[in-house]
């Protein structure tokens, strides 16, 4: 038996760990650090209907802790995602999971009939929280009925399950949560980055071109832990979560507060092997804290709450 | 190909007001890297590593030198490593400078933290028998280094900005009584790139690019500059640093 095997809707993960979306590409530049058949998963970068170009630069800035982006959701459009980068990432034996954005209903229904296309991509995530752009993306995620409609949409739509990606900029994540699981959504993804600035002080302006930034990286891990945590106990679809993964503890932490899969964003700039790093070290952790398995962890501070 | 190496601190040296010199020890960085491109440094305690270009190679040392100035917290921790201690780093990283066999003259300028990157590839112009005119630009006299090193391979002209050494004023200023050259390289920030591209429109020349960076790798798009091609785009860390002056809009 494999000790860190998952089963989650149309996922078959041999262990919890897949990289997050836009912080791994389409997974080129990592596979010459290391074989991405070991991945659990791979989320790929947003894709929308055409292709975007993203927001001018600076777009990323350091803080305490963590960082700040604003790419703007710059991808090749979804034909080309299709074309070009699926195929690539079909080559290794692991889990692919299209992350679908868009600035209209119509947009997020277009990319996700796109997919059932594609025998390659096994789940959806549904972007519905990409604070860095100037229409959709944060709108449908901060508002539940439109959360809900969206969703709705998608599903029906699409042939694949639907991950709803939550933001966590929002005063009541679990009526977020509830909207979207009554609207279809067979999993739910969380948490998206927090909305920050940082002002240079030699210039007294906003740092990034865009002014604000999602904040991610070990400084939202808190949050993303007690959100995930909360939802939990409110909904009955499985959970990835994430935000500030870096360590094979950390993992522990999020399947402990109800995550069944975990996704690691920010640290493969740090690190990037990290993925590969927690995979080898996640049996030893497990033993560490007295489990035998994946399966078994997840939750388990929920009941004993 | 990048990989993830470990490099020796071999020394340490401050050599101009607030200006690092560091010797670093690796073998598969000094026999793969070419002049252009930059080590991605880990600095414990910061999520984001800094891009710094490699100045120097010496294939029989192994070794690699790198010239920093402090700029934020990432460098002055950095300038505070001591001999012996290791860095973990991403590199070579980026895809150099493009050296046109047939020239017999190229001119180097660079402005400031842009100066080191210039070194390494006037040392490797000279080895193929190329003539270096090199033109080097700082804040003021203090900042200046490695003038000494660049006269040993060819003309030097040094600029600073307050007249305290050298000629006064900015690198542009001095281009137009440079003598023939066939192919000119710069490095420096963007404004001083942009001041020299436009002087030297319709010239055949190469510009390395600063701007933040993510991963580093080419793939969170944090560092890309708008281009000519039908893609639209390039990213720096991965398609560059160095561009062909003519293929990216500044
Ligand atoms: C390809 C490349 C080569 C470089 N080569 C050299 C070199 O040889 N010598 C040298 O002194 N400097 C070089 N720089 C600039 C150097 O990376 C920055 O000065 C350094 O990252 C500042 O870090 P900090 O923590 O001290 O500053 P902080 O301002 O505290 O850094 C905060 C964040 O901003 C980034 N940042 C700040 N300034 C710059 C900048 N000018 N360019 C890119 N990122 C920046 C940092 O990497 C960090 O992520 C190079 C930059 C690039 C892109
Ligand atoms: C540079 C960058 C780009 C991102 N792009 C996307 C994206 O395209 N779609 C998306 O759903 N999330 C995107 N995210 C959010 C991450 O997938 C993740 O939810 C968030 O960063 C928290 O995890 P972390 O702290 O491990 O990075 C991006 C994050 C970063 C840092």
């Amino acid at each position: 038996m494999n000790k860190l095997a998952v089963e989650l809707p149309g996922l078959s993960l041999k262990n919890p760990i897949m990289p997050a979306s836009g912080c791994f590409g389409f997974g080129r530049e990592y596979s010459d650090f290391y074989d991405l058949s070991k991945l659990g998963a791979v989320i790929m970068k947003a894709a929308t209907g055409e292709r975007r170009l993203g927001n001018p630069t600076p777009r990323v800035a350091e803080t305490n802790s963590g960082m700040l982006n604003a790419i703007g959701l710059q991808n090749p459009g979804v034909e080309a995602i299709i074309r070009e980068e699926v195929p690539f990432l079909a080559q290794y034996n692991t889990n692919i999971i299209a992350n679908i954005a868009g600035s209209t209903i119509e947009e997020y229904e277009e990319v996700a009939l796109a997919f059932n296309d594609t025998e390659d991509v096994q789940a959806l995530e549904l972007n519905i929280s990409c604070p860095n752009v100037k229409e959709g993306g944060i709108q449908f995620g901060t508002d539940p009925m439109m959360a809900a409609r969206v969703t709705e949409v998608v599903k029906k739509a699409s042939n694949l399950p639907v991950y709803v990606k939550l933001s966590p900029n929002v005063s009541n994540i679990v009526e977020m949560a509830q909207a979207v699981e009554a609207a279809g959504a067979d999993g739910l993804s969380m948490i998206n980055t927090l909305t920050g600035m940082q002002i240079h002080l030699p210039t007294r302006t906003p740092l990034l071109a865009n002014k604000t930034g999602g904040l991610s990286g070990s400084a939202i891990k808190p949050i993303a832990i007690r959100m995930i945590y909360e939802v939990k106990q409110h909904v009955s679809i499985p959970i990835i979560g994430m935000g500030g993964v870096s360590t094979a503890e950390d993992v522990v932490e999020f399947l402990l507060a109800g995550a069944s899969g975990v996704a690691v964003g920010t640290a493969n700039f740090t690190n990037p092997f990290v993925c590969s790093d927690i995979i080898d070290e996640l049996p030893r952790t497990l033993k560490k804290y007295g489990f035998d398995s994946v399966k078994e962890v997840i939750g388990k501070a929920v009941t004993l709450a | 190909m990048i990989s993830k190496e470990i490099m020796q601190i071999l020394s340490v040296s401050e050599i101009a007001s607030e200006t690092v010199e560091m010797v670093l020890r690796n073998e598969y960085i000094s026999e793969q890297a070419i002049p252009g491109q930059f080590l991605h440094i880990l600095i414990d305690g910061h999520t984001l590593r800094r891009p710094i270009s490699i100045a120097d190679i010496n294939r029989e040392s192994k070794t690699v030198t790198i010239l920093f100035k402090i700029i934020g917290d990432g460098t002055k921790t950095l300038a505070g490593f001591k001999e012996g201690m290791e860095i973990d780093v991403l590199g070579p990283s980026g895809n150099g400078f493009l050296i046109e066999e047939q020239d017999s003259v190229v001119l180097l300028i660079g402005g400031g933290i842009g100066v080191p990157p210039m070194y390494y590839l006037a040392r490797t112009m000279v080895k193929k028998g190329k003539k270096v005119i090199a033109v080097l630009g700082f804040q003021s006299k203090s900042h200046v280094f490695y003038e000494e090193k660049f006269k040993e391979l060819g003309e030097t002209i040094v600029v600073t900005n307050d007249g305290s050494y050298g000629e006064r004023g900015f690198v542009t200023d001095i281009l137009g009584k440079i003598g023939s050259f066939d192919t000119y390289y710069s490095c420096g920030p963007v404004p001083m790139l942009r001041a020299v591209t436009n002087e030297l429109q319709g010239r055949r020349g190469f510009i390395s690019i600063e701007e933040r960076m993510g991963c580093g790798v080419g793939a969170c798009l944090a560092c890309v500059i708008p281009a000519t091609d039908e893609k639209g785009y390039k990213k720096i860390c991965s398609d560059g640093p160095v561009f062909d002056a003519r293929e990216v809009t500044l």
